[in-house]
């Protein structure tokens, strides 16, 4: 271990482990087994990311005193009396609300805003006993694919910091890769799980939409939007599922899972069928990823699995029905941020329309007002059947696409980004550049179906990630072919970052 | 729903409507013009629970005190459908005959405004709750008008802003404004008319006889005043026969009177205009009670683009055809339905039975008293008169009447016992509505009672007969008219308290058989 990194842990056999480098599933262990107090592991996670998020930049708000006091009480409580995961940290994405603690969305109109009410998932997590350890950065509003449109900070590749960590939840993804927390929240709109993921080398998974209560989730595109879990491992992505999946009555469209992700230990693909989505692989992959992505395709054959291509034409439609559907949604859902009633105001204004244009102006950034504006234009009368009516239309040929395919197919893989973690700054100036980093995990969403990324190989040194997609409510299964496919590739998940250590 | 769909609700007159002016609308005089009318009602549904949150709803509590995170629109939260609000907007659209879609949806209406927390209403567009019914309204001369229904849809109320700092409370003048969001959130329905009224007269017996009708589905407190019921109206006027004028949308009429007044002053002033040469401009227009004039609000043609769209936060709702029914099985008994088992149970005129059937309560007074006394006729004459006339001057709804039903029906026994005359016993009655007393001790209390006792009013009878002697001849010489004078003297011996039947029965025998 390098000095500096807090080793708080002991083994049986007296030498001291770095507990911020485990799994959230061994957390609980050293905890259970009383290796490890929740103030121990809490403390070593502050002081990680003291160390190292001056460089990372993932997290927008640290809650050292809310998380050590959480700890505390953790740890006043008998072994016995806990519930499993009680006192294992975690870090939030800060478009989760949570009663009490700053949530921004990584926008200056909410600058300032504290949360009256706690998100579902945030009920479910404090009532679990869970540490939260703070607010992690974002693309404003989840707005983007590199982290960089958060109105505060940049957060940076763990593997390479002149890169991006992907987007939106690229403060979640980073952070879990920089051992900032041993596992995150996030939220997948077109990939905003998934990509991240896959840029830093760590698992993503976007439930079917409604496994998991949106309620508390500030809304981006509310037909879109899953919350999910950014792991190490693909059992800590099942059992972050757990905890925060179920029928909510707060929220109309929620479901829940059919069945408990539970504990994946499935060791093969033995009879399963995976359809290699030729949309995906072609030309817009670049050359290093699809060398990873054959050579998984190849272990997933030893595993026993049967991959054969398959073609779903409408896919390709997906990023441009996803860019007036996302948008159309957002540019009602953000219409609320309207300095009446909380975040930003203006300081000067004439009248009510001034005060509105000012704030809004001054409050949101350059992609959020762009996305507002394409929206805006895709509802308008004369507008809507060209627009929003044809996105819906092609979004139906997506789900019809899909359909077929698993009447095919057990799952669905593809790389999960078409490229591997790019340079900072260098699709700024080029949306639609930006906007073709989700490619491959737009259509997921349009479908409402489950997707995961996990690591699958390095291209010049950076992650690159698998995706793999399931069926709707095939979470369970999903999981279980996901930790086989793991078991095999067995890559490294967390970054080195040596040269950011102290 | 937007002004825009309104309008091309207006392809044509609709089958079987009373058009133009003749039909209850003789008073009104507009030389060969017609107005075209079409009335936009919302109602607020008295339910517990406001129409997507879990916040009480409530009228004339402290500000915001009834909020949470759902109605005050923080980031964050989603609607959740407030299942007994469908329920009463169900019962609504069934008793005005509509069609309940199979699947029926919430879409956005999107604009700013301080008191819509989202910066959107939840409403319906294209796929509403009920369509395609109507409402069968009584006008004054007895006939019969039947109002299109287009729809019949869910929505959220919006907050209320208070404009401070200026003199008359209106955002003219005021230096700044408050917003209470208690309402915000409150269920809506709102109901859109065909335009098949041509009069205000019209617009009134409809609005009066509609609100009837949701106060007896006991689903919204229909009070215009409190705003409970608020109307609004598409007015245009046209030469019969002639295409549709263009239309303007007449808001703020917050009571009968207003409504009244409003359409006949936007009426009169489209007519004007188009007489003068001038252009009708498609526009929102403002009654203002105190001048008696409308002024415009905004001009609607370059008005709000709302970008509707299917809400993605709730999902659809389906109704089956067991839950319609359900409903509908819940449903009291109808006003047209009422009146016309009065007419057929009681006998009563068709006159009689529509008011007493466009009032409940007073309608289940009189069939509490019909049944108490045995008489519908005498009853219902009662009811409608002495009762009423109290009621009305007192300010007073019969549910607040301090005579019971057991009460009157005492003092009717009375009177078809024959202890108290009918003009008695409109003196008892009102002494019953000052003290609240019954009729039994009042009679008692006054000496009021009728004498019908044979003996004593013989004895007075024989007496007037014997002092009489002259006009006793008149009558055994054939003279029936004499019995009159006979009656006055009996009368004035006993301060009007005698039995006029008895009386006339004990004088033809005295005066028949002389002496006794």
């Amino acid at each position: 271990m390098t000095a500096g990194r807090a080793a708080t842990g002991e083994r049986s056999d007296g030498s001291a482990i770095d507990v911020t480098t485990l799994t959230a599933h061994r957390c609980r262990e050293l905890l259970a087994a009383g290796e490890v107090s929740a103030t121990e592991l809490t403390r070593a996670y502050l002081d990680r990311i003291a160390a190292v998020d001056e460089a990372v930049q993932s997290y927008l708000l640290v809650d050292e005193p809310g998380a050590l006091a959480a700890a505390a009480t953790v740890d006043a409580k008998p072994r016995a009396e806990r519930s499993p995961w009680e006192g294992v940290p975690i870090g939030l994405k800060d478009i989760l609300c949570v009663k009490g603690m700053e949530t921004t969305c990584a926008s200056r109109i909410l600058k300032g805003y504290v949360p009256p009410y706690d998100a579902t998932v945030i009920s479910k997590l404090r009532a679990a006993g869970l540490i939260f350890l703070g607010k992690l950065n974002m693309d404003e509003f989840a707005m983007g694919s590199s982290t960089e449109n958060s109105a505060f900070k940049t957060t940076r590749n763990p593997w390479d910091l002149d890169r991006v960590p992907g987007g939106s939840s690229g403060g979640s993804a980073a952070c879990v890769a920089a051992s900032e927390a041993p596992w995150a929240l996030g939220t997948d709109t077109g990939g905003s799980i998934r990509q991240p993921a896959s840029l830093c080398g760590v698992v993503g998974l976007k439930p079917t939409y409604g496994a998991v209560s949106r309620y508390g989730l500030i809304a981006f595109a509310s037909s879109l939007d899953q919350i999910g879990p950014l792991t190490r491992d693909v059992r800590d992505a099942a059992a972050l599922l757990d905890l925060i999946a179920g029928r909510d009555p707060r929220d109309s469209t929620s479901i829940g899972l059919s069945e408990p992700a539970g504990v994946p230990d499935r060791g093969d693909l033995e009879g399963l069928r995976f359809g290699v989505i030729k949309e995906f692989v072609g030309d817009a992959c670049d050359p290093g990823v699809r060398d990873v992505f054959d050579s998984t395709v190849d272990a997933i054959a030893l595993l026993g699995g049967v991959c054969e291509e398959v073609s779903l034409p409408s896919v390709e439609r997906g990023v441009a029905a996803y860019y007036i559907i996302a948008p159309s949604e957002a540019s009602s859902n953000l219409a609320r941020f309207d300095g009446v009633r909380y975040g930003h105001r203006t300081a000067h204004s004439q009248d009510l329309y001034e005060m509105y244009t000012r704030t809004r102006s001054q409050g949101f950034g350059t992609e959020v007002k762009r996305r507002i504006m394409i929206g805006t234009y895709a509802l308008s009368a004369g507008y809507y059947d060209a627009y929003y009516a044809q996105a819906q239309r092609t979004r139906t040929l997506i789900i019809q696409d899909f359909e077929q395919a698993f009447s095919r197919f057990d799952f669905l893989i593809s790389p999960t980004s078409p490229t591997v973690a790019f340079k900072i700054g260098e699709r700024m100036a080029d949306p639609l550049a930006m906007y073709l980093s989700d490619l491959c995990t737009i259509p997921v969403n349009l479908a409402a179906l489950p997707g995961i990324s996990i690591p699958a190989g390095m291209s010049g040194g950076l992650p690159v990630g698998l995706q793999i997609i399931g069926p709707h409510f095939s979470e369970r299964g999903l999981l279980n072919a996901a930790h086989a496919v793991e078991q095999k590739l067995q890559v490294e998940v967390v970054a080195p970052l040596a040269e950011v250590e102290r | 729903m937007s002004a825009e769909q309104a309008r091309s609700t207006q392809s044509g007159p609709s089958a079987g409507a009373g058009r133009g002016l003749s039909a209850g609308g003789a008073d009104f005089r507009h030389g060969d013009w017609e107005a075209v009318i079409g009335l936009e009602i919302h109602v607020q549904l008295n339910t517990r629970t406001k129409m997507f949150c879990g916040c009480e709803v409530t009228f004339g509590e402290s500000p915001n005190t009834h909020v949470c995170p759902v109605c005050l629109g923080h980031p964050g939260v989603l609607p959740v459908t407030n299942e007994k609000a469908l329920e009463y907007a169900t019962r609504i659209a069934l008793a005005l005959n509509c069609r309940i879609a199979e699947r029926t949806i919430f879409h956005r209406k999107n604009y700013f405004y301080p008191d819509l927390p989202k910066a959107y209403q939840i409403s319906q567009y294209d796929l509403p709750l009920g369509i395609g019914g109507y409402l069968d309204v009584e006008l004054e001369d007895g006939s019969n008008l039947r109002v299109g229904i287009t729809r019949v849809h869910m929505e959220e109320d919006a907050g209320k802003l208070i404009h401070a700092g200026g003199a008359s409370g209106r955002i003219d003048g005021a230096d700044h404004s408050l917003v209470d969001f208690n309402r915000g959130g409150t269920p809506l329905v709102e109901i859109v008319s065909e335009p098949d009224i041509s009069t205000p007269d019209q617009a009134r017996a409809y609005v009066t006889q509609l609100r009837s009708l949701i106060e007896q589905l006991g689903v919204s407190d229909v009070n215009m005043e409190e705003g409970s019921l608020r109307c609004d109206a598409n007015v245009s006027v046209r030469k019969p026969g002639e295409p549709f004028g263009t239309k303007t949308e007449l808001k703020n009429m917050n009571s009968f009177r207003f409504l009244h007044r409003g359409l006949e002053t936007e009426i009169e002033r489209q007519i004007d205009a188009l007489e003068s040469g001038e252009r009708i401009v498609q526009e929102t227009v403002h009654f203002d009670p105190a001048t008696g004039l409308v002024s415009t609000l905004r001009s609607k043609e370059e008005a709000h683009d709302y970008r509707y769209f299917p809400e993605p936060d709730l999902t659809p709702i389906e109704l089956d055809e067991a839950y319609v029914e359900r409903v509908r099985a819940g449903l009291p008994e109808l006003p047209a339905a009422r009146k016309q088992r009065l007419i057929d149970q009681y006998g009563l005129p068709p006159k009689d039975a529509a008011l007493l059937a466009a009032n409940k309560p007073l309608g289940d007074y009189f069939e509490s008293l019909a049944a108490a006394t045995g008489h519908a006729r005498s009853s219902a004459n009662w009811v409608l008169g002495d009762l009423s006339a109290f009621l009305n001057a007192a300010g007073l709804e019969v549910t607040q009447c301090p005579v019971t039903v057991e009460g009157l029906a005492e003092l009717l026994g009375l009177v078809s016992d024959g202890s108290l005359s009918g003009k008695m016993a409109k003196e008892v009655f009102e002494v019953m509505t000052a003290t609240g007393k019954s009729a039994q001790a009042i009679v008692a209390e006054k000496g009021l009672g009728q004498i019908s006792d044979t003996g004593e009013l013989e004895a007075i009878v024989a007496r007037i007969v014997e002092a009489n002697p002259g006009p006793a001849e008149e009558f055994r010489q054939g003279r029936d008219r004499v019995l009159g004078f006979f009656v006055g003297q009996v009368m004035k011996e006993t301060r009007g308290q005698a039995n006029p039947q008895v009386v006339n029965d004990l004088l033809r025998k005295h005066l028949q058989t002389p002496d006794g």
